[in-house]
């Protein structure tokens, strides 16, 4: 089984509000909030970790759930944001070519 | 034998709206004259405009006001066109061209426009479909989609009440080195962009204390509002026309700053004066 890896795509805009994660694409303005678990995609995207090392690290001990399931659920995540062109989705490893830059509240910038 | 050549008078006008000039250049004095009337309070002697347009006038009737808003840049020129104007501006020489007819609701949409533009680009600031007003020093702003009761509020403001608009707000931070970092420091700006009370605002300015997110029910109360459900309601009461990747982030992120620096609550109230007895 081939393994997945996911980066935050660069278009987009993400701001950390209070613990809520936001996220706007710059091609259309289409604003997201992201859950939890897809917050800790989000942030663990860096093209170069894959998937089921994110989900085994941090979502696992986070909801105490059977790996295999829980790595079942962040890859229909990781396909879905990817349909909303929040993240890049690829079975290699993806190479960042402009990280995108979160902002958490009250951060200057 | 007749002269084939004969000067023509360029007449011109400054508009201020939140401390930027742009000025307005047209041989027809009788338009010239509808901007001084349209603009009043607004008139600026400043020679020295952050943006310069030459109108070009069309017939009358050219065009549907009603058409959809285009906003694109192409090779550092930005367009703007909607069915009754077509506009062009180039920032790095601060000049553009606008052709429409003799009204003032076109160039009203483009001065809306080009000022998007400019606070975008900044990324300190942006125009808000928001009523607003000074009391006692500071600035209330109350935003809402059409209904939601600005020209309401905006009519039932007490005495001492100053109007800024009551339709779209004008918010830019103050970036002067006095200021320091980490107060709040965003202004409010009396805009001539009127909705239904159709009157002016005036042209003043304060430093915003609170952003009321409008709802009319049955009794008058105040909510806190968490940031991330402010910055959802605030960006959908945005006014923001480009198609432009770089400035859609931007104004995100200065959607996302202004709600973690100001506070935002939910005004619900009824529609009576007694509401501004919590205001200010």
């Amino acid at each position: 089984m081939s393994r997945l890896y996911v980066a935050r795509n660069t278009r987009v805009a993400a701001r950390n509000l209070d613990g809520e994660m936001m996220i706007m694409s710059g091609k259309d303005s289409t604003l997201f909030t992201l859950n939890k678990t897809a917050t800790i995609i989000w942030q663990a995207a860096d093209g170069a970790t894959p998937l089921d090392e994110i989900v085994e690290r941090q979502i696992c001990p986070e909801y105490e759930v059977e790996p295999a399931a829980a790595l079942q659920d962040a890859e229909n995540l990781a396909r879905e944001l990817a349909t909303h062109g929040i993240l890049d989705v690829s079975e290699n490893p993806i190479v960042p070519s402009n990280p995108p830059v979160t902002v958490t509240a009250g951060d200057s910038r | 034998m007749p002269e084939l050549i004969s000067s023509v008078d360029c007449l011109h006008l400054s508009i201020e709206i939140g401390g930027m000039p742009i000025r307005v250049n047209t041989t027809d004095a009788a338009f010239l004259g509808m901007l001084q009337d349209r603009y009043a309070g607004f008139v600026s002697a400043s020679e020295h405009p952050a943006v310069e347009f030459d109108v070009d006038l069309a017939r009358p009737g050219s065009g549907d006001p009603g058409a959809d808003v285009r906003v694109t840049q192409h090779a550092g020129r930005w367009a703007l066109e909607r069915g009754d104007f077509r506009a062009e501006w180039e920032p790095a020489s601060r000049t553009g061209r606008i052709r429409q007819s003799a009204n003032p609701y076109s160039i009203d949409a483009v001065l809306r426009i080009v000022h998007t533009l400019v606070l975008a680009q900044e990324g300190r600031g942006f125009l808000l479909h928001a009523a607003s007003a000074i009391r006692n020093g500071k600035a209330f702003l109350f935003a809402g989609v059409s209904g939601a009761g600005k020209t309401t509020i905006s009519r039932l403001a007490p005495a001492d009440a100053t109007l800024l608009t009551d339709e779209i707000s004008y918010v830019r931070e103050d970036v002067r080195k006095d200021v320091r970092k980490q107060d709040n420091r965003y202004m409010a700006f009396g805009t001539p962009f009127t909705g239904e009370l159709a009157k002016l605002g005036e042209n003043v300015s304060a430093p915003i204390a609170r952003l009321y997110l409008l709802a009319q029910g049955p009794e008058n109360r105040i909510e806190p509002v968490a940031p991330g459900q402010a910055a959802r309601e605030l960006l959908a009461n945005l006014l923001f026309f480009a198609e432009d990747q770089e400035l859609v982030q931007r104004a995100f992120h200065s959607a996302c700053e202004f709600v973690s620096r100001v506070p935002v609550s939910r005004l619900t109230f009824v529609p009576d004066a007694r509401v501004w007895e919590m205001i200010g």
